[in-house]
């Protein structure tokens, strides 16, 4: 595989290029996909990565049973079928999923709340891997604490396999509006901040000093069309991960070029309405009061 | 009158260089649309996915006026996936992945190999005195096509080869690794004292 610089001072799996993969993503789509040739249409419809996994959220949610990494040969068949970078989720808590990916190679692991998880009460110490960790997070306490656990990409989670945006809308006003308060607060109320937020106070301090999360905030669950890609590059995701919202839909390739083209202008309602003509039927989505299991409720 | 630099901000590391030049005292403008390249005294290619920017160029209709303006030698500041944009040859790339064709260098894409083996290192620059820190992701490698492309600094590979990193020709700045994730500003400096 890689072979590496023979510099002295040469260090691979530092913060920094761990944070800077996912700042190269930002104001990109990030698509999931479960086998090499939907990877093809997503690269060609130009994803910035893709999400490697054995079924998309609306089939783990319709299927139920246990949901668990993917089978090394399906990731490897997707890793040869595109040049972009390439992700893989595995089970929250479950190291020795993480640690299979790492081997694999995958440029990101997404520690996930979409699959079963591995354990109730940790998640995986991610500072000891190598390849960098994306996670889900519903507010900023949990945001917070999967970064102190090494994270360095966060995503809100939404809920996954709906196609139904109104969760992922509700996680990141939730994320960003109590950044926007603490950077208000003075140095008393940030120590009270960090107790309601069950989050390490150094980290409450940094975002009140810098007004943003030490990582990339991504948007994912929900996403169906490119009007809800702009609503959430709007509200202040910096990227879009799409689940099942393209390859549930009626005409994946198209979809899929819309959603990165609304992402990439979310700004502009024109370009936005230009790209979202024609697209055919977007994926069927649930409501949230009817589901029997809401995956955004797990991790801790 | 300060000059006006534009970044490229159709998807990836744009907010840094926008940062990185502000902080420099130029006027920065992003650019999504070809009416944002009006009056352009340079532009930065920012770090990203080149498969991405490369096809929002062509579906925003950016694509050929920026490549005009870059025939006509507008200024130019390429990092990772702008290297690659710029380079006269993308090897293995994408078939329809189309560049600027201008520096004459041949790019391999994540030359270095996959994130895992992304890395850190101090880089010598020609021209700078102390070392700069090197930000390498799944980044590019280049191959000099000829000699008139100058060699401002490169990484010796387990080999032993020297893959070139940081390339010159003409008004043509192209770098592997990203110096808009560091807090230094020498590089950005250097491109700004050559407009």
């Amino acid at each position: 595989m890689a072979d590496s610089t023979s510099g002295s001072n040469s260090q691979v799996g530092t913060v920094r290029v761990k944070r800077g993969l996912a700042d190269m993503l930002r104001g990109g789509v990030i698509m999931d996909v479960v086998t090499p040739a939907e990877a093809k249409i997503a690269e060609d419809a130009g994803a910035v990565a893709v999400m490697a996994l054995e079924r998309v959220p609306a089939d783990i949610r319709r299927d139920g049973g246990v949901a668990r990494m993917s089978d090394p040969a399906m990731v490897e068949g997707i890793q040869q079928a595109v040049t972009i970078p390439v992700m893989a989720k595995a089970r929250i808590g479950h190291f020795a999923e993480a640690q299979i990916l790492e081997s694999l190679g995958v440029d990101y692991v997404d520690e996930s709340e979409v699959l079963t998880p591995a354990d109730e009460a940790h998640h995986i110490d991610k500072w000891s891997f190598t390849v960098p960790f994306v996670c889900g997070a519903t507010n900023l306490g949990e945001a917070l604490r999967r970064i102190s656990e090494g994270a360095c990409m966060i995503r809100s989670k939404g809920e996954a396999g709906t196609g139904n945006i109104v969760e992922a809308v509700r996680h990141l006003r939730s994320i960003l509006g109590d950044i926007r308060k603490i950077t208000q607060a003075d140095q008393a109320e940030l120590f009270d901040w960090a107790k309601q937020l069950q989050a390490p106070l150094g980290l409450v301090q940094e975002v009140a000093e810098t007004g943003c999360l030490p990582v990339p905030m991504f948007c994912a669950g929900g996403i169906a069309t490119p009007a809800d890609a702009s609503l959430v590059m709007q509200l202040g995701a910096e990227a879009v991960f799409v689940g099942s919202g393209i390859f549930k839909s009626e005409d994946p390739a198209p979809r899929a070029k819309a959603i990165v083209e609304a992402t990439t202008h979310f700004r502009d309602p024109t370009m936005v309405a230009k790209v979202s003509r024609g697209l055919g039927d977007a994926m069927p989505g649930l409501e949230i009061d009817e589901l029997d299991t809401k995956l955004a409720e797990r991790g801790w | 009158m300060s000059p006006i630099v534009g970044v490229l901000a159709l998807q990836g590391a744009s907010r840094e260089h926008t940062d990185a030049l502000g902080k420099l005292g130029t006027t920065v403008r992003q650019v999504r649309l070809p009416k944002d390249l009006d009056g352009l005294d340079a532009i930065v290619i920012p770090g990203g996915e080149s498969t991405t920017i490369s096809m929002l160029l062509e579906s925003s209709k950016t694509f050929e006026p920026l490549s005009d303006l870059l025939a006509d030698g507008l200024p130019v500041l390429g990092t990772c996936a702008g290297m690659i944009l710029l380079a006269k040859e993308v090897l293995d790339g994408r078939s329809d992945q189309r560049s600027f064709a201008r520096i004459d260098i041949a790019v391999r894409r994540n030359a270095f190999g996959r994130q895992i083996a992304s890395f850190e290192t101090d880089l010598h620059i020609k021209d700078l005195e102390d070392p700069f820190p090197g930000v390498f992701i799944r980044a590019p490698g280049a191959q000099i096509l000829d000699p008139s492309v100058e060699i401002l600094a490169s990484v010796k590979r387990e080999t032993g080869e020297e893959t070139p990193v940081f390339c010159r020709q003409e008004n043509v700045m192209v770098t592997s690794f990203h110096p808009e994730l560091t807090d230094d500003l020498r590089l950005h400096q250097m491109f700004l004292e050559h407009l």
